[in-house]
């Protein structure tokens, strides 16, 4: 009957980097041992993905499979396959013991683009951006909320949780107001 | 006069004049001026009042230790008090006042205190609270109070915006003079992340001011190419306007940058704390210069020495036509030669030491200045302005030998290292007998993480005055290698202590020599201190106020503490220092704010119907960090009116509830049965798939921390609803004892709230509701009271869970929460039929209190275990151990004698007041009234229209029909009935239908 | 501001991304246990100066429970270790008696 809408509606804000809110997106929520055996085949066959080493985040296609901590990942997918995927990856796991979840209506994306983008986490996060790797997946907070951030091309990808979206928003745009760089020339 | 001169100023540029006002008067300055500069330019040496006897107060220093010179800066929400003037650059349209005084700056009424100064000595406030208490009361603090403070706080919302940044290096070099430039350099060649800051605008400190020579020309050259080089650097960041206000603990670091201070309202943030994790901190902070203490030190005119040629060579402003300088040590003859070289006149130097024959005493000399030696002020001569200085021997008791006109005087006591960020983290000092000074004590520096030293201190800050002397200190702070570069600066004789000046000054004199400025303390208020007994440099402190103004001390004290170990005849490091604490300037709260001010100043949690409720009149109730409508309030409708519409129509038509706010917490795996048997005090790992129950968590106390309905979803998967503020705090409960005591547990946790949008539909016509929704069999037959189904209503993949919290047929709801809103939009559209209307938390309590459900936070206050709240039966007696279980038989929660939950009822149907508490006969050891209960939810309720309301009562349940009181707010008391808390439908019909 | 890493996940966590849990290595006592038991267990905490064992969450990272080994005086960290422990580990004990030969053990 309706369409999900994501939190904002896929607000922006032109700063010194660009913010955009993504979505809907979809995120599954793993949780299992990693050197369960049975996990690594169940990423090859469902999301054609492999299992990423600690804190990485490797992309197979449009799907992101993330290392959350040592029993859990976030896997990133378009919406419309995950209610699919959830039951393929629950079936492929079998009578593991592993927790497989939809969670992609409990969370929100945004885009942090441009070449500064990096300077507007680094007003919010407690975290080295410079010592930052590619393909590193970092679990900290931005102001006052958990979040996790990458880096894609062209800027970073920040996840939080949905219900403070509006907040992350704000708090985003306030550090990107143009003339606000940390290193301007 | 203090003038502008025709010619020099290194710092400031003559094409660029800008006009400001200070007090409402007109003047101008240039580009590069500090605004301390620009009003001694416009010959403004008078600029405030002392705190106690409001004396006149002129600019003493030239940079962050200036204790006089504040002022409010700004109008309307650019107003700031206390704002030092020697730090602030100077922008077109400034507008600055000065502050403490009444009615003008140049006729105070307060100075009457000055007059009185002897009834005000130090400890006059502690006096004063003991003895007569009225005269405190109706006399002194009524004058005190009037009089007393600095600026004004602002009275308008901070017009200005301010944010923080984290910054991560291997090294921080704090300051920018030759020190910290040359340790920066030292380091970066080594490739480590280095950092350097500078609180001003501008590199090199004090090295060019003070004709130092680096390889052989002017040290501003030197300065130059180092900063292009280490601009040039991929691995060093400069900052300047960047002041370190503390090191804490591991290298932390926190600095306020002045982003737009001097560029008001162009954009820019104003401030920004910069929070820095540094792997060690190299402080090249310099040293400050001390005052000497003699009589009249305070009189506007009387400046540091440094500081005259500070406003000479940087901004060529002259304090005086006339400058006698004053000094136990040969530095401050660079000033004499500063100011002869100004083309202005020293009358004479005033050398408290017997001997001055080093090169620069020498250099005067030659210049055809009087050095007069064993010399001293024996008191500063004028009002609001130095007009001249009566000289003394330094041996003697202040006998005047000689008198000298001036309108300036520069001083000098000699140099003392800045070691506050060496101190911050517990870094030791040593007393330098050469230099009469205390610096860091390089055994015993502050510590890191690994044990090893996390701070250096080179240069001047680290007791190393002579230019050759700090960049070989600032090379070896860093570990580096190489020799350092070639500086050349005259030989200087030793300093020589002057703590009182002339040396055996009368009683009389020392009553007006002053140490701190700012809080007007004098040699002789210090010495009254020591005769009472304060031995202890802290209690000094604290007693006479020495150092606790706004500049901490920063000039005055090293000298106090002199002064004090004088008293006491006790060496000085024996007498020690108080303790140094962060911020070493004041740091502005905006900036330690940063970010979280209007709409962010917090993280607001939305449900995705929160901008419905918004648009439709909701009257919001904070949940957590939730919003919650409390009710929707149609135009002139009372919240009272508009709760008792709502529970009316739930409980004959239709409601609707945004229930999305409850914790969801899926609990899977072989173990979670035995897992959650663990958590809830009842048993959930007989609960048959397809059915819910109502459960109760409990701390180890075994105190109720936490209730939920608990569904089983499948096999080996249960979901534990929470309440609202409840599920992070809950799932991390779970998490913990997962972790760390049942590891080896096989079970997962997943915290799905924000998932689901969920809706609680509630009221008679309920499952009409559903059934015209359409997409789910929600028949009493297929769907029973307390059970779920997965299903699809209007096209939307649901959740259905046949649970009430009010008492009514309910059906709560589970969605997407993509598509909560468009749900929540269909209930209303297709309830029209059925008068359906939303309904919010206030309207929820009155209905689960009208049915005596208990609320986590209401009923509960984290001492009340499950058994008051008659919850017995939802404490499983099967299990050997559940979390709580052990904390429950304590002898005094077994107990009968606590007081449990009843229902209130009023005798005269009103509505008792919130959390009254009822008195019992007697009372307790400390004479207070004994109480024997407490209301713990008290509501009107519109079903049965009267108060109602649920208590805790000693022993309550056996005590059924009996009366007790409650007092009023206002006077008088309510007489209440204790009954059954459940007041409506006791047989549960409605709900299961 | 301290900092820790978090042996789960290897990030040298700040204090602000870290929740603190008191004293590790604490028994638990249910039902059953004297009283005794129950209050060492609940409420009996060593609160030393010097050598502690502390239990801490990286709660704004992955979540994950650990166990530190510092000096409460000096904040000196020793070492970092997994919660799923019952005692310090032998790496972590040989680094605190070189640091602190006076140290008496974890008693």
């Amino acid at each position: 009957m309706s369409e999900a809408v994501s939190a904002l509606g896929n607000a922006s804000f032109e700063g010194f980097a660009t913010i955009r809110e993504l979505g809907p997106v979809g995120m599954i929520t793993l949780r299992a041992k990693h050197d369960l055996p049975a996990l690594p085949k169940a990423l090859k066959t469902v999301l054609t993905a492999e299992l990423p080493e600690r804190r990485r985040i490797i992309s197979a296609g449009e799907v992101r499979v993330g290392w959350m901590s040592p029993d859990e990942l976030l896997i990133l997918l378009p919406y419309a396959e995950v209610a699919d995927r959830v039951v393929a990856l629950t079936e492929a796991l079998g009578t593991a013991h592993a927790l497989v979840a939809d969670v992609s209506d409990a969370r929100c994306l945004f885009a942090i683009e441009g070449e500064k983008a990096a300077q507007v986490l680094m007003k919010l996060c407690p975290v080295d951006m410079a010592a930052l790797e590619r393909g590193e997946l970092r679990r900290t907070r931005a102001a006052q909320v958990p979040a996790a951030f990458w880096a894609e091309e062209g800027g970073l990808r920040l996840v939080a949780f949905r219900s403070v979206a509006a907040y992350v928003m704000g708090i985003l745009t306030h550090s990107a107001r143009p003339g606000s760089e940390l290193f301007p020339a | 006069m203090s003038t502008r001169l025709a010619r020099g100023g290194r710092l400031i540029d003559r094409n660029h004049p800008l006009d400001f006002t200070f007090n409402g008067k007109r003047m101008r300055g240039f580009a590069g001026d500090t605004l301390a500069a620009a009003l001694l330019a416009n010959d403004q040496m008078l600029v405030g009042r002392s705190f106690k006897y409001h004396r006149p107060r002129g600019i003493v220093a030239a940079g962050a230790e200036e204790p006089n010179a504040l002022v409010q800066l700004g109008t309307g929400g650019r107003s700031e008090p206390n704002q030092r003037t020697t730090t602030t650059e100077l922008f077109a349209g400034l507008s600055a006042a000065s502050q403490n005084h009444w009615p003008s700056l140049e006729f105070d009424v307060g100075a009457v205190n000055a007059a009185a100064s002897r009834f005000l000595p130090a400890g006059f406030y502690y006096k004063t609270f003991l003895q007569p208490r009225l005269a405190w009361k109706h006399l002194f603090e009524p004058v005190i109070r009037r009089s007393a403070g600095l600026g004004r706080p602002p009275e308008e919302p901070d017009a200005d915006r301010y944010e923080q940044a984290y910054a991560f290096c291997d090294l921080l070099v704090v300051g920018g003079g030759i020190a910290g430039l040359q340790a920066a350099l030292s380091a970066s060649a080594s490739g480590q992340m280095v950092m350097l800051l500078e609180q001003t605008p501008h590199w090199g400190g004090r090295a060019p001011v003070d004709d130092v020579l680096i390889e052989g020309r002017p040290a501003a050259d030197w300065v130059a190419a180092t900063v292009a080089s280490l601009e040039a650097a991929p691995n060093v960041t400069l900052r300047t306007r960047c002041m370190a206000a503390g090191v804490h603990d591991h290298g932390y670091v926190l600095a306020e940058e002045r982003v737009a201070d001097h560029t008001p309202g162009d954009g820019r943030p104003k401030k920004r704390l910069w929070r820095i994790r540094a792997g060690k901190v190299v402080t090249a902070t310099g040293a400050i210069e001390r005052p000497l203490p003699f009589a009249g030190n305070d009189i506007p005119g009387v400046m540091l020495a440094s500081a005259v040629r500070d406003y000479l060579v940087n901004w060529a402003v002259s304090p005086g036509d006339r400058v006698v300088i004053v000094t136990n040590n040969d530095d401050a003859y660079r000033t004499a030669i500063a100011v002869h070289r100004a083309g202005l006149t020293v009358p004479a130097v005033l050398d408290a030491r017997a001997e001055a024959d080093g090169a620069l005493p020498e250099e005067v000399r030659s210049l055809g200045i009087p050095v007069l030696t064993n010399r001293a002020v024996a008191k500063i001569k004028g009002g609001k302005r130095v007009t001249g200085v009566a000289v003394c021997a330094q041996a003697g008791e202040g006998a005047v030998l000689d008198e000298f006109a001036c309108d300036a005087v520069a001083m000098s006591g000699g140099w003392s290292p800045v070691v506050h960020l060496w101190s911050h983290c517990g870094g030791k000092l040593i007393w330098d007998e050469a230099q009469s000074a205390f610096r860091p004590d390089p055994a015993r520096p502050p510590i890191t993480h690994d044990g090893s030293a996390m701070v250096a201190a080179a240069g001047s800050a680290n007791g190393e005055l002579l230019s050759a002397d700090v960049l070989a200190d600032a090379i070896r702070a860093v570990g580096g290698e190489g020799p350092a570069p070639r500086a050349q600066s005259p030989e200087e004789a030793p300093t020589e202590p002057v703590w009182i000046m002339p040396q055996g000054a009368t009683p009389a004199l020392r009553s007006k020599m002053w140490l701190d400025y700012q809080n007007d303390v004098k040699v002789s208020d210090v010495q009254l201190a020591a005769r009472e007994g304060y031995e202890s440099v802290e209690h000094t402190k604290r007693y006479t106020t020495l150092g606790m103004a706004t500049d901490q001390g920063k000039l005055s004290n090293i000298n106090g503490l002199a002064v004090l170990a004088g008293s006491l005849n006790a060496p000085i490091p024996a007498v020690g220092t108080t303790t140094f604490r962060p911020p070493y300037t004041p740091v502005t709260f905006g900036a330690l704010v940063g970010e979280a001010r209007g709409e962010i100043f917090q993280p607001l949690r939305r449900t995705p119907m929160h901008d419905w409720h918004e648009a439709h009149g909701a009257y919001w109730e904070p949940v957590g960090l939730w919003r919650r409508p409390y009710c929707y309030s149609r135009p002139g409708e009372s919240h009272g009116d508009a709760v008792a519409r709502e529970v009316t129509n739930a409980r004959t038509k239709l409601g609707l509830l945004d229930a999305s706010t409850l914790g969801k917490i899926l609990v899977k795996g072989p173990d979670a049965g035995r897992f959650l048997d663990m958590i809830y005090t009842n048993v959930m790992s007989s609960l048959p798939v397809g059915r819910c129950r109502y459960g109760l968590m409990c701390n180890e106390n075994g105190f109720l921390m936490d209730d939920g309905v608990v569904v089983r979803l499948s096999e080996d998967s249960w979901l534990c609803h929470t309440t609202s503020g409840g599920a992070d705090r809950i799932h991390a409960h779970m998490e913990d004892w997962l972790q760390c005591e049942w590891w080896d547990w096989q079970v997962y946790t997943a915290n799905l709230t924000e998932q689901f949008a969920q809706v609680a539909i509630v009221g008679p016509n309920a499952r009409k509701l559903l059934e015209k929704l359409g997409g789910m069999d929600v028949s009493k037959e297929a769907l029973p009271f307390m059970h779920w189904a997965d299903g699809t209503i209007a096209g939307v993949p649901a959740r259905v869970f046949r649970i009430s919290f009010s008492g009514e047929l309910s059906y709560e709801v589970a969605v997407p929460a993509g598509q909560g809103l468009a749900f929540w939009q269909a209930c209303l559209e297709a309830g029209t039929e059925f008068g359906v209307l939303p309904y919010g938390t206030e309207a929820l309590h009155v209905m689960r209190a009208e049915k005596g459900f208990i609320m986590i936070g209401d009923e509960t206050d984290g001492t009340v275990i499950p058994q008051d709240l008659n919850l017995g039966w939802a404490i499983s007696k099967k299990k050997a151990d559940f979390i709580g279980k052990r904390g429950m038989e304590r002898t005094f929660l077994a107990s009968p004698d606590r007081w449990k939950l009843v229902g209130l009822e009023t005798l005269d149907g009103s509505v008792l007041p919130d959390g009254a508490i009822a008195p019992a006969p007697g009372s307790n050891a400390n004479g207070q009234r004994n109480t024997q209960g407490r209301v713990t939810s008290t509501y009107w309720s519109p079903t049965l229209k009267k108060g109602i309301a649920m208590g805790l009562v000693h022993r309550g349940p056996e005590r059924m029909g009996e009366v007790i009181e409650f007092p009023k707010i206002w006077g008088g008391v309510v007489q209440a009935r204790i009954v059954d808390p459940v007041f409506y439908d006791k047989a549960g019909e409605k709900q299961d239908v | 501001m301290l900092i820790l890493e978090c042996p789960c996940c290897g990030v040298k966590a700040e204090e602000t991304e870290l929740s603190p849990g008191h004293e590790a290595h604490l028994k638990r006592f249910g039902p059953g246990s004297s009283d005794e038991e129950f209050e060492s267990y609940m409420f009996a905490r060593k609160n030393p100066k010097g050598v502690h064992f502390e239990r801490w969450r990286h709660s704004y990272g992955c979540g994950k429970w650990f166990l530190a080994a510092r000096c409460t005086a000096t904040l000196e960290v020793f070492g970092t270790y997994p919660a799923q422990t019952s005692e310090p580990p032998p790496d972590i004990v040989a680094r605190i008696k070189a640091r602190r030969p006076e140290w008496e053990g974890c008693k």
